[in-house]
């Protein structure tokens, strides 16, 4: 370290490197990195947010809200549950062994298919318990089951992976938890009219909630007439319902700004919970009437 | 007086305009980023206080107050503690001293860009990079603009021999610019990186920025000041090189938090080279120990004890840093009040005390007259002291109590969150002092700036009055500042 110049190599042999390594590197391995397919399903994952829901990415920006909300899911580890489906050809060993597992007092009978039979438990019981029905002739599903404390607050069903950002500029990981995990919210906190309720008087939802309530993205404006809401072009806002204590005076009503409606519009849209190969778990029985999404809703 | 006072007395007077234009707004915006810090805190006392008003929701103000105190006050004033540790340890005067008044004159006007665009919502939404594009173009080529004048400075250097604290505050010139033009175009221009990339980047950016690039210029001030105030040579120069080489090597790598949603080698990585910063820790702590420790220095809340607590602040801060980068600790401290708490400790407990000390051992000289307050430099001490003790120690326990609480699934959120209300609440006394301790400051600086002005006009009507006594009137006013020990 005699000159100048040889303080300057070394700022440049060590930041380059850094460089290398988190900044060119990881544009190299995902800097192009494509839709992935959804397991045991052909859908596509994610998919591109549309209309109001990108716009709401924005406010989300413009106003903080990482500042208090993470958008990512932790998962401490994944336990297995071994479900026997049928019994076969071959029913009184099969029936037998699943008695050897199902230590009830009434036994186990055919009617009560399917049955789980072992519930949290690793991959080797899971595997061996599997492995001996299978060979008396059974069938059985083994099911991956991510645990962690935030999938138990019902936040997540897996943790958060690269794909749930693909198309998110910018990208709002959040950094700390004032407020509760975003990354499924759209999945878990019911119609956009309660979304809006709680953006616009969060204590009215949840009491002692410590959000600040975000009453400058709605309008507080004389109902005119005798109640019927004012013909305007386009989508007319809906007053919220709000409690009392929390209503405007009477002869007001509370309607939501774009602003408010395209943020609700993003929260419904974040649904991190498709299983991916990167993050393997095996979805919940869906009713057959009914479509499974996987993909972030509309 | 002797020739070589003399000298440097032309060396300090050098640099008075351009560190007063760093300096006086500096100041003003430590009180205004602090000011915003307090108000953002409030929302924790009641949070529906601000619910009318968007300008100052937690999301706009947290931020604003984070960046007011990063680029509002802490790099603007380093740069200029930069400039003149160049000149005195060159012993050579200021090169361009205009360059740097121009600077630090757009420097200013893109941090305001910057908080207001914050305020009205125009972030861009990355954590330490909230500025918007035109801000941080202005801040980018303010910064160029100083570097240029420091290093000429440096280039001028009558004395050829590099000190350890020449290494730090030289790298730090190029570290800036290297990781602010990477981390804007590639998340805040036109056409940003995709998906997580992003984030990475931005990790990247803030832990170079707020870990590195920080330590770099608080040490260097550091190593340049204990060995001035405590009368002896820093012990010892090998100790110092081994702790620079691998203290860039590792610290440079940290950063990824370890739950990211991103390819696991890279939080991976970011934890092997966060346990192996310990060594360059243990080095710069040898090389600190034993330069400070049995200095017969009575300091009396000075410069000393600035230099000295917050050099140990950044100890603790770098200890911090590795603890909540260790996996299992990490599992329970991430997304807690705990990163925080060490964000604040590296920023204010070392960074800008150190910074405050160094701006109270060079205002003087520089200026050539005393502090108007000498007394408030002590009351800032303890202000910034307690203060930051306050905020810290609180959102540390918070953080980890916070944690535990979360890996248990059966407390409920809200009780987690009401929990951690009372360390918050506690933090804001901790933010009211560090807002005072910051009055004091800008007080000093301020008033120090209108003494000088005021001489300067009365310089200027006695010129008018009777031109034939200008010469007795700038040898009088030169004479009072000779009175000051250089």
């Amino acid at each position: 370290m005699k000159n100048g110049f040889s303080v300057f190599i070394a700022a440049f042999i060590t930041l380059g490197a850094s460089w290398c390594g988190f900044v060119l590197a990881p544009v190299l391995q995902l800097g192009t990195a494509k839709q992935t397919s959804v397991l045991m399903s052909g859908d596509t994952y994610p998919v591109q947010r549309i209309g109001n829901a990108t716009l709401g990415l924005q406010v989300y920006r413009a106003n903080g809200c990482a500042a208090c909300h993470t958008e990512q899911i932790q998962q401490s580890g994944v336990v297995f549950d071994v479900i026997v489906t049928g019994v076969g050809k071959n029913e009184a060993a099969v029936v037998d062994l699943i008695s050897s597992f199902v230590k009830t007092e009434a036994g186990f009978g055919t009617n009560q298919l399917p049955k789980t039979i072992l519930h949290g438990v690793d991959k080797i019981q899971a595997d061996s318990a599997s492995d001996k029905i299978t060979a008396a002739g059974g069938k059985v599903e083994t099911h991956l089951i991510p645990t962690g404390a935030d999938i138990a607050r019902g936040w997540g069903v897996r943790h958060g992976v690269a794909a749930d950002f693909l198309y998110d500029d910018p990208v709002q990981l959040g950094s700390q938890r004032i407020g509760p995990d975003l990354a499924n919210v759209g999945a878990r906190f019911g119609t956009a009219n309660l979304q809006l309720l709680h953006l616009y008087a969060p204590q009215s939802v949840v009491k002692n909630s410590a959000m600040p309530p975000f009453r400058f993205l709605f309008e507080v404006r004389k109902i005119s007439g005798t109640g019927v809401p004012p013909v305007r072009t386009g989508e007319t806002p809906v007053p919220l319902q709000l409690p009392t204590g929390f209503a405007p005076p009477d002869g007001y009503e509370v309607v939501p700004t774009e602003d408010a409606k395209n943020l609700v519009a993003y929260l419904s849209s974040l649904h991190a919970d498709a299983p991916l190969y990167e993050a393997p778990f095996t979805p919940p029985q869906i009713p057959t009437n009914q479509v499974p999404t996987n993909a972030p809703a509309k | 007086m002797n020739v070589n006072d003399i000298s440097q007395q032309k060396i300090d007077a050098s640099c008075r305009v351009p560190l007063l234009a760093l300096f006086g707004v500096a100041a003003l915006w430590l009180v205004v980023g602090l000011l915003l810090a307090v108000i953002a805190s409030l929302t924790f006392h009641a949070p529906q206080m601000f619910a009318d008003c968007s300008l100052l929701t937690y999301g706009h103000v947290q931020p604003a107050a984070n960046d007011a105190i990063l680029y509002g006050f802490c790099i603007p004033a380093a740069l200029g503690v930069m400039l003149w540790i160049f000149a005195r340890l060159g012993e050579t005067e200021l090169v361009l001293p205009l360059v740097p008044v121009v600077a630090a004159n757009i420097w200013n006007l893109g941090v305001l860009v910057g908080i207001v665009a914050i305020l009205i919502g125009d972030s861009t939404g990355f954590p330490w990079l909230e500025f918007p594009r035109g801000s941080s173009v202005l801040l980018f080529a303010a910064f160029l603009l100083i570097a240029i004048s420091a290093v000429a400075t440096f280039g001028q250097r009558k004395e050829r021999g590099l000190v350890p604290s020449q290494w730090f505050l030289l790298v730090a010139l190029l570290w800036f610019p290297w990781i602010y033009s990477t981390a804007n175009l590639l998340l805040a221009s036109g056409h940003p990186v995709r998906g997580v990339t992003q984030a990475v980047i931005g990790w990247w950016f803030a832990n170079n920025l707020i870990f590195v690039w920080l330590a770099l210029v608080g040490l260097g001030t550091a190593f340049y000041l204990l060995p001035k105030l405590a009368g002896r040579p820093l012990q010892n120069h090998y100790f110092a090189l081994f702790a620079f080489w691998t203290f860039l090597i590792f610290a440079t790598w940290c950063g990824i938090p370890q739950g990211a949603p991103v390819p696991a080698w890279l939080p991976a990585l970011s934890s092997v080279a966060s346990s192996l910063l310990i060594v360059p820790l243990i080095a710069l702590a040898v090389v600190f120990v034993k330069t400070v420790c049995g200095a017969k220095v009575t300091c009396k809340g000075g410069p000393f004890c600035y230099v000295k607590f917050g050099t140990t602040a950044f100890f603790l801060s770098a200890l911090m840093l590795i603890a909540s980068e260790c996996p299992n600790f990490s599992r329970v401290v991430e997304f807690t009040w705990f990163g925080p708490a060490q964000e604040q400790l590296q920023i204010i407990g070392f960074f800008a005390i150190v910074i405050c000390g160094a701006i109270y051992e060079l205002l003087p000289r520089v200026m050539g007259f005393e502090l108007p307050f000498p007394k408030f430099v002590r009351a800032q001490h303890w202000c910034f002291m307690l203060g930051i003790i306050l905020v810290v120690v609180p959102l540390a326990i918070g953080g980890i109590e916070q944690g535990l609480k979360m890996e248990n699934a059966g407390t409920a959120f809200l009780d987690v969150m009401q929990a951690t209300l009372p360390f918050l609440r506690a933090s804001t006394l901790g933010l009211l002092l560090l807002l005072l301790g910051s009055l004091l400051f800008a007080a000093n600086v301020f008033v120090m700036t209108f003494k000088w002005k005021l001489a300067q006009i009365k310089t200027v009507i006695a010129f008018i009055k009777s031109p034939l006594e200008t010469a007795s009137a700038s040898a009088s006013l030169r004479r009072d500042q000779g009175e000051v020990k250089p």
